[in-house]
């Protein structure tokens, strides 16, 4: 693979504004509403057809509930996804039954994501089953052929998931994405619990799965260096916004937002040559929470270049250039109340 | 300077139903006083279970430390008696381990908790203690710290209650801090505040650290010297620079292949080591890492390499001369 785009030009996904809050109750009868966590909070981006987008971000930051929302696993509560042409978000019972076999999820614990007292043919084959795909001996040959395709062997079809080591899970749970021959699956951290000679396994085979059946991929991680490793373009999220987007090199070579700036700074490379020479930005303090979001720009409490309009006015996720998407007020122009104010404390 | 601890053949079993379970297969290493030494390897491969036999933390049974000796200040650790090991351990031997979120005591106050080993180990009343209790919180840099003594664990953030279990390993001026994957549950923006943290810790008190990690980035930035373990053994050991630069063991070398890099561009493909680590219930009789390695020979399978010196402060435990092979 070169370092140019897999992406077709063609969008396949699409996601316009999507709001995903969930409500803090109190009481036990008569739930009261007290506020909300805005788990993701007004999200514009696209995916192209064959192309991986990596959505990273520390925890708690939406990433994961991003994923879902796109696959009405959650329904958002506002925003649209399209796919294609159809919005996901107005679909219902047997319709949007329907789409899911052209999108699937593979998950992050290899542990928790497959029934224990499910055979490995009856975990990949339940798919083709409620899709009406195939039927008894073709069902079973079809699943066979899924485990040759994810590296396992067929004949491990009558066991079941406490007889496999963490990786190979992880590959029962990629051939159960890939049964219904889907054309857009969401990876939520789907290496993260494995150990390092293991993901390497893993993201080989994702890799050249995408290359064989022209998959798109929204590849979710918190490792920015293997998220660097597979994915097109990335987008970077904090605080349930996206704050930056470009293709891969454009982020690592030249990031803009000043959170993406101390992301990378502070991952560590396995170079002991490199690293003490590195100069790491630290960031102070912790991320707020999502239930009570700061006002202005939502970095503005860690932000080592923070400026008096950060306080109070949200900055515009906008294409900087070249499809370089960046929300930060550095690169835009402040409104004159508070450019104002910058002067003044420069002189200072 | 001087050797802190010395570590001579240990070998730790566990007896479980499905029979007994290698995890620590003799290994031996010295640490230096002030020095810190990484210990790498993937899950299962006897790294944790290794350390916490140093400080008689192996629940025993199913757990037994079967042979050794480790020599700390003039004594064998593993002849002390309970109560003299008590004075080792959380005084002069402190430990971080790697969840923040379990290590601590949910019910008291993050202030007792660090409390205590003061009243324990150096004899501090009450207000002595919390008074060196909110000293150590501001060192590992919790704002308003003598505030934050009253507080439960459930009130701070992961990476605050690491610092908190970093405030209660330096609490008895340790000479030797063990951190268990330290930063492992934690974000990489909280981890470089961490590792921040315990470098700076390291200058200003001059304690030696033994790091455990299965993250070879991590060990590049802290490290001196580095362990590589597999099936509970050691297979490498060498300093840091070195290791990366000229790893030596075939497992090594696969180690540091099948990581993407944030500084390199792509490359086809990552390097996988194919296949898993062996059954430590049932080692193989030769070497453990024949099965996945891509340099074997027949005698491997026949005889466990030892250790063997291969250059300036580095050994490796290999039949095949890697370089030679490759070149």
């Amino acid at each position: 693979m070169t370092d140019n785009n897999n992406g077709s030009g063609e969008t396949l996904v699409r996601v316009d504004g999507l709001k995903m809050y969930f409500p803090i109750t109190s009481g036990v009868v008569f739930q009261k509403v007290k506020g909300h966590i805005k788990a993701v909070d007004g999200l514009n981006f696209s995916v192209q057809r064959g192309e991986t987008l990596g959505l990273v971000g520390e925890s708690g930051c939406g990433k994961s509930t991003t994923g879902r929302a796109i696959l009405q696993l959650y329904r958002p509560t506002a925003g649209k996804v399209y796919f294609e042409d159809i919005d996901l978000t107005l679909m219902k019972g047997e319709d949007l039954r329907q789409q899911r076999r052209r999108m699937q999820m593979i998950f992050q614990d290899p542990y928790a994501s497959l029934n224990p007292r499910m055979t490995v043919g009856s975990i990949v084959g339940e798919p083709l089953e409620v899709h009406n795909i195939a039927k008894g001996p073709e069902r079973r040959e079809r699943v066979q052929e899924l485990l040759k395709v994810v590296g396992l062997n067929p004949y491990f079809i009558n066991r079941y998931p406490h007889e496999f080591s963490g990786g190979q899970r992880q590959r029962i749970g990629v051939a159960r994405a890939l049964a219904v021959n889907p054309e857009f699956i969401v990876c939520d951290e789907p290496i993260s619990a494995l150990d390092v000679s293991i993901q390497a396994q893993v993201i080989n085979l994702l890799e050249d799965l995408q290359a064989q059946f022209g998959l798109t991929y929204l590849f979710i991680a918190h490792d920015l260096s293997v998220v660097r490793h597979i994915s097109d373009r990335i987008a970077v999220m904090y605080l349930g916004k996206i704050v930056e987007l470009t293709d891969r090199k454009e982020l690592y070579d030249t990031p803009m937002h000043p959170y993406t700036q101390a992301l990378l700074s502070a991952v560590p490379i396995p170079d002991p040559r490199i690293e003490s020479q590195r100069k790491r930005i630290i960031l102070e303090g912790d991320v707020p929470s999502p239930a009570n979001p700061p006002k202005g720009c939502n970095f503005s409490t860690r932000c080592p270049r923070v400026m008096a309009v950060c306080k109070e006015e949200e900055p515009e996720f906008r294409d900087a250039g070249g499809g370089h998407f960046v929300a930060c007020w550095l690169y835009e122009t402040v409104p004159s109340q508070y450019a104002a104010q910058e002067q003044v404390a420069v002189a200072n | 300077m001087g050797v802190l601890l010395d570590v001579k053949g240990l070998r730790t079993q566990f007896f479980t139903q499905d029979g007994v379970v290698n995890a620590v297969n003799g290994i031996s290493y010295t640490v230096d006083e002030g020095e810190t030494l990484a210990i790498v390897g993937e899950s299962g491969c006897g790294k944790s279970v290794g350390v916490m036999s140093l400080i008689r933390l192996i629940p025993s049974p199913p757990g037994k430390v079967v042979g050794g000796e480790v020599w700390f200040d003039g004594r064998d650790l593993l002849k002390l008696d309970d109560d003299e090991i008590r004075q080792v351990r959380g005084n002069r031997i402190a430990i971080v381990f790697q969840d923040p979120m379990t290590s601590l005591n949910p019910v008291l106050t993050v202030g007792r908790q660090i409390g205590e080993s003061l009243q324990l180990h150096l004899g501090m009343d009450k207000q002595q203690a919390r008074k060196r209790s909110a000293e150590l919180l501001e060192l590992v840099g919790i704002p308003t710290a003598e505030a934050r003594l009253d507080d439960y664990p459930h009130q701070f953030s992961g990476g605050m209650r690491q610092r908190v279990m970093i405030a209660m390993g330096l609490s008895c001026n340790p000479q030797l801090l063990i951190a268990d994957e330290p930063t492992t549950a934690l974000d990489v923006t909280i981890q470089a505040q961490i590792v921040d943290l315990v470098k700076k810790l390291k200058d200003e008190i001059g304690m030696a650290i033994i790091w455990i990690t299965h993250d070879l980035g991590v060990v590049a930035g802290i490290a001196e010297r580095v362990i590589v373990m597999y099936a509970g053994f050691i297979v490498e050991e060498a300093d840091v620079r070195e290791m990366y630069a000229d790893p030596r063991h075939p497992y090594t070398l696969g180690l540091l292949g099948s990581l993407p890099r944030l500084d390199a561009d792509r490359p086809e493909r990552l390097i996988s080591i194919e296949g898993l680590p062996p059954d430590l219930i049932e080692l193989p009789k030769g070497c453990p890492f024949y099965a996945r390695c891509d340099y074997r020979i027949d005698h491997c399978r026949e005889e466990n390499p030892p250790l063997e010196t291969v250059g300036r402060n580095h050994r490796a435990a290999c039949w095949v001369d890697v370089k030679g092979v490759a070149a």
